[in-house]
Formats: structure tokens, sequence, C-alpha cells
């Protein structure tokens, strides 16, 4: 069967109409029938369906993601209460240690991503992989930073992710690998981005997953969740009326 | 000596600016070099057979256990002469016939 790639980390101006076309239809030519653009929380749900008639334009699946960068573990709650059922990812930007242990452990969570380069300010660590185990939060690797960072930095970047990757592996907490490209030079193809994977040890197999796969999984899983016939994981409305 | 099996790659350069041969091939050895070193860079066979400029292709040969370290260092690759550019694999085959006759495919 024919993989269904994924680019779950497109960051486009959102106010830049004309860039956000471009994008999508580099995406759809780079072989993505997926893609996911980050949005402001207070996106509304007009500009959403805006997109998503541009991407059926280009024969792709639009899914909305947002990503919060909150300050404590406590702002990190009170925004997945608002923007869950919102929002069809919901990524969370680990920047404190506790922010990322809290992140791991609620449910609501979808992706962990750690945007600093300083292998200091990065917290997947053992303790924080197995929290993410035991919820349904995934490992997000953005290669963006591996073609913008040059020599040392990005040694030490390298040897940050072959770290991070492996953990994930030993505790079983998936990974998706996404672009995070700002504009179209640094968006590569599924299979470009699952060859740059190998710079951190992540197997053939597992690389291609991690942009087909795991990505499609967490979408399938959050839009039946988020649809109005869902009750509880297993549970759902057939039917309703009188004679039921 | 057992026969080398190549790999033929179409390659496409996503950039507005226009590039010679010479500039193309020390980018993509720069690349190869940075990312493998030296021993990684023998290994790879990398030879360019055409460029086009105009149209923004060019056609590599690797060996075909170096397919996936020359796809790595392709995707690494951002400046050509200090100019943004993307070089992007549009297909792989294994004999240069089989090559043109699928890109003509998919630009059709």
């Amino acid at each position: 069967m024919k993989r269904v790639y994924s680019d779950l980390h497109l960051c486009p101006n959102v106010r830049n109409g004309e860039q956000i076309k471009q994008m999508m239809q580099k995406a759809s030519e780079l072989g993505y029938t997926l893609v996911a653009v980050s949005l402001p929380q207070n996106f509304s749900e007009q500009k959403i369906q805006e997109m998503r008639d541009i991407c059926k334009i280009t024969n792709m699946d639009f899914v909305s993601r947002v990503d919060l960068k909150p300050r404590r573990g406590y702002d990190l709650t009170r925004s997945l209460r608002q923007l869950r059922r919102r929002f069809e990812i919901v990524a969370v930007m680990c920047e404190s240690k506790h922010v990322a242990r809290q992140a791991a452990k609620d449910r609501r969570t979808d992706l962990l991503n750690f945007p600093s380069y300083n292998r200091w300010r990065r917290f997947f660590d053992k303790a924080e992989a197995e929290l993410a185990s035991n919820t349904l939060a995934s490992l997000e690797v953005d290669v963006t930073p591996l073609l913008i960072l040059e020599n040392r930095e990005r040694i030490k970047f390298l040897s940050v992710l072959r770290k991070e990757v492996a953990i994930a592996e030993d505790f079983h907490v998936p990974i998706i690998i996404s672009s995070g490209a700002s504009n179209e030079l640094y968006m590569r193809g599924p299979r470009e981005v699952a060859a740059l994977a190998s710079l951190f040890d992540l197997d053939k197999l597992s690389a291609k997953k991690a942009v087909s796969e795991n990505p499609m999984a967490i979408v399938v899983r959050n839009r039946q969740k988020l649809n109005s016939k869902f009750v509880a994981p297993g549970i759902r409305v057939i039917r309703r009326g009188k004679g039921c | 000596m057992k026969k080398t099996r190549r790999r033929y790659l179409a390659l496409q350069l996503d950039s507005g600016e226009m590039f010679t041969s010479t500039e193309l091939l020390e980018a993509i050895w720069a690349a190869v070099l940075r990312l493998y070193g030296e021993y990684g860079a023998s290994q790879t066979d990398l030879v360019l057979i055409n460029y086009n400029a105009e149209k923004k292709l060019a056609t590599i040969h690797v060996s075909h256990t170096a397919v996936d370290m020359i796809r790595t260092a392709l995707a690494s690759v951002t400046r050509i002469n200090n100019k943004p550019v993307a070089l992007r694999v549009i297909r792989v085959s294994g004999t240069i016939k089989t090559l043109h006759r699928k890109i003509e495919h998919q630009c059709k």
C-alpha cells in the first residue's frame, strides 16, 4: 500500500496568504498528502476553513495545529482546557522542565517539541520519556535546525538528537519528524527528511514511519475524538432518536 | 573485483538564481564532506553527468550503497555561493535510460 506522507509542522506567516498557498503547493509537489500549519490560538474557524480549501485545491488534507508556549504548568493546563477541542493537534513547546513534565503527563498533549538548540534547555530525558510513554504524547523533531546550523553547533545538536531519539525508542514513545519550515526553501521531500533522520541514528524504517504512520495515527485518533459521535475510547453513538 | 552498481539521480534546483555546473558540484561535494568526512565521501562515487542551467535540472550518478548518504547531503544544501537554494531529488533509477523515461513520464 502506498504510504501517506505528512508534514505536521509548517510555520508560514499566517497573515501572508500568498506564502501559505506557495508552501501548500510545494508540499503537494514534494509528495505530502497531509499537512499541518502552526496556527495562533485566536485563529478563527473561518480562516481555518479557508486553509482547508487551499489544501483541497492541491489534493492535500489540512490539519489544524496549535503550538502552546506556556511559562508554567498551570498555564499549560488552562490552555489545554480552552483549546483542546478547537484544534486537531496540540503541540507543547517545552521551554522549561516543569512545563515539559506537565505536558508529558497530560493526555491532551499530542506533541512534545523542544525548540532550543542548547542541550541544557532540552528536557527529553528518561523521566520525561517514561511519563510520555504512559500518555499519548509523541516526540517531535524538526529538521530545519539541521539545515540552518553549521559546524560545531550542528554537531552538538545532532549529538543531543541522537540521545533523545534513543531514549524515545527505549520507552516506545512515537517519534514524529516534521520540517518546521518557515519558508519554501527549508521544505524537503519525505524521503529526504527520512534520510536526514539517519544523521541521528534513526533506522530507515522508523524514519519512514516518523513521516507517515506515526503522524497519521495522531490525526486519525484526534479526529475520532473530535467527532460529535465520540463518547469515550471504544464507545460512539451509532444512532439517535426515539426508537433507540 | 565485484562490479559496483550505480544509481542515477535526477535533481531539481529550487532557486531564483543561476549556477554553473562547477558551483553545483562543489556545493554537493562540500555538503558530503561536511556530513560524512573524506572517508565517507570516498565511498559515494559521485559524478555529475549533465546539468541544464536553464531548466535547473541535473543528473548525477552515485554508488547504490551511497544513495541515502547523498540524499541527506543534498537535503542539507541551503546555499550555493551564498545564494539561497534547495536541491531536490526528483527521481532515482538504476539506468540513465529509465531515469530519462521516468522524468518525461512525470513531466507529462
